[in-house]
């Protein structure tokens, strides 16, 4: 294959659009995606999870590829399989060092249960391919209506804890001697980031999980530190990142995942390049008074 | 005046060893109460009591009448420094907005009036200039103006301080402590203050509880830091001079009393 024909793959804007009609639902599950990864994403970075979403994703993966052997739905398999994982973790992993170590144990292990059901499952290899990569192209309206629900779920269970979860997250120890309730918090949490994970698998694959519930809100710390900002830039980073995903990837022939991981990876570069300049110029918002 | 804080016959144990036993006491508002002791002595777990956090072996505490539970609104906090990470997503006013209402459930709705309450704690402890910084960003003499303003959010009718002096220079433990007593006296609060070192305090402490060995002794600081009660709670010869209005503790059976592990016993609950 020459550069040109990859390039074509890559890139191929004609008759956009009536391709961009067929795939309203897939860009409304994109943007639906973008905003609750924005808003767990920040959470996510506030309790220093990253590694936990990765191996939720992973036996969330298990989960999904079971499902697809045993012919029942695939997003209840990944839902089954990344609750489990995160309620395991949040009651095994209480200290940050024991929980990395729990998820080093299980990611594997998940992997693999993942390989052997995929490698069981005899059906079209595109199904086995989209678990890790994304399918977001083939949502119908009525998978489009389940994830909308969930998602809405998702957030209006975390506003109700947002002020508490924030406290407990950044400040545990005062947290508790107020009464707030750390531990079943964190419990309430890791089960929101099981159902977030097993629904942002379905856009961008098992593999690249991260990119839609770390990468925005990490990026988003680069440049502020104001909790209202984080938020709004996390979200609105997380949708640019999906949507603008979805639009650069319907013209060609490869998954949407890898325009989504690179828009995401972008954003960071970017926000990382400001956030340093920002830095060695001494700007931390401190008023400066000459004596 | 009714007291404040009071405790009956109260006794702690871990396992079969005794932290303190049949302990009367009673704080009254407006008093300045220090809580000395070497480590293991059970300072931190005093606090804890009155904090809801752990539970007596025997006997009663009870606050403003009735007995302790967690998450009062009575009591404000401030716990030992702890260094935030250099990239913790929060401001100083971040940080005290979370005394404000951070216990509260949802998300803050009424914003200015946060606001306003927030900048009159930044004003009160002189941290407005860095209001906007990252806590992260902060020396740790900053971070512990932040933790008296948090602390002082709800007017508490009694403050805890668990070490709030630690690590810190001298400059700004004068500063910690000045705002603590200005508490205290100008707004009637309690302040029970738990430390290894009570020279910084000196001039503002009423009483002192002083523990050691799985036992006590309940007074002023001149009726208890003196040779005979320190000698007596350590059960060896310990020397205690008074001079220029500082106490010297020398002898001291237990030396480094500046490492703290029963403080950390049951912290590091990180999520």
């Amino acid at each position: 294959m020459d550069l040109e024909s990859i390039l074509q793959s890559v890139f191929n804007f004609e008759n956009y659009g009536e391709l961009l009609l067929l795939v309203q639902n897939s860009l409304w599950a994109g943007a639906v995606l973008g905003l609750l990864g924005g808003l767990v994403g920040t959470f996510v970075m506030k309790r220093d999870l990253a590694f936990a979403v990765h191996g939720i994703s992973e036996l969330s993966f298990a989960g999904a590829a079971f499902a697809l052997l045993i012919g029942t739905d695939v997003v209840f398999g990944s839902l089954v399989g990344s609750v489990a994982a995160a309620l395991l973790l949040g009651l095994m992993g209480v200290r940050a060092r024991d929980k990395n170590s729990i998820i080093g144990v299980i990611m594997p292990f998940g992997l693999g249960l993942g390989i052997l059901f995929l490698s069981l499952y005899e059906g079209r290899a595109a199904n086995k391919f989209g678990l890790l990569t994304g399918q977001i192209v083939s949502v119908d309206t009525v998978q489009l209506q389940v994830l909308a629900g969930t998602a809405v779920a998702v957030m209006a269970a975390l506003c109700v804890i947002w002020r508490p979860l924030s406290f407990a997250s950044v400040d545990p120890e005062l947290a508790e001697a107020r009464g707030v309730p750390v531990r079943s918090l964190a419990l309430v949490f890791m089960v929101l980031l099981g159902v977030s994970v097993a629904l942002s698998i379905q856009i961008v694959g098992a593999l690249l999980v991260l990119a839609l519930l770390i990468t925005p809100a990490a990026a988003a710390l680069r440049v502020t530190s104001s909790p209202r900002l984080v938020v709004l830039l996390s979200v609105v980073f997380a949708v640019s990142a999906t949507v603008g995903g979805i639009l650069l990837a319907l013209g060609g022939r490869i998954p949407i995942s890898p325009y989504v991981t690179t828009l995401s990876f972008l954003i960071y570069v970017v926000c990382r390049v400001i956030g340093s300049i920002r830095a060695k110029r001494g700007l931390n918002g401190r008023v400066m008074r000459t004596a | 005046m009714n007291p404040v804080i009071s405790l009956k016959q109260a006794s702690l144990k871990f396992g079969r060893r005794a932290l303190w036993e049949d302990l009367n006491l009673d704080i009254n508002p407006g008093e300045f109460f220090a809580v000395l002791g070497p480590n293991g002595s059970g300072k931190t777990s005093f606090l804890k009591v009155l904090l809801g956090l752990q539970e007596l072996h025997s006997g009663q505490a009870s606050l403003g009448g009735h007995p302790v539970e967690r998450g009062s609104h009575m009591i404000g906090y401030i716990p030992q420094q702890k260094p935030f990470l250099p990239d913790t997503p929060m401001r100083a006013r971040d940080l005290v907005g979370l005394g404000v209402d951070g216990h509260r459930w949802g998300i803050r709705l009424g914003t200015a009036k946060a606001n306003r309450r927030i900048d009159e704690l930044l004003e009160l402890v002189g941290a407005s200039d860095y209001a906007k910084v990252p806590v992260g960003q902060l020396s740790g003499g900053e971070q512990q103006r932040l933790r008296v303003a948090q602390a002082l959010a709800t007017d508490p009718k009694v403050l805890l301080c668990d070490e709030p002096l630690l690590s810190l220079d001298l400059h700004h433990q004068q500063a910690v402590s000045a705002l603590i007593n200005k508490q205290c006296h100008d707004r009637k609060s309690a302040v029970v203050f738990v430390t290894h070192e009570i020279n910084p305090i000196i001039d503002y402490v009423d009483r002192v509880l002083y523990l050691a060995g799985g036992r006590f002794s309940v007074g002023t600081p001149h009726e208890v830091m003196t040779t005979e009660v320190l000698s007596d709670l350590y059960d060896s010869n310990v020397e205690v001079i008074h001079a220029n209005g500082r106490i010297v503790v020398v002898g001291l059976p237990d030396a480094t009393t500046h490492h703290h592990d029963d403080a950390h016993a049951t912290a590091g609950e990180g999520s």
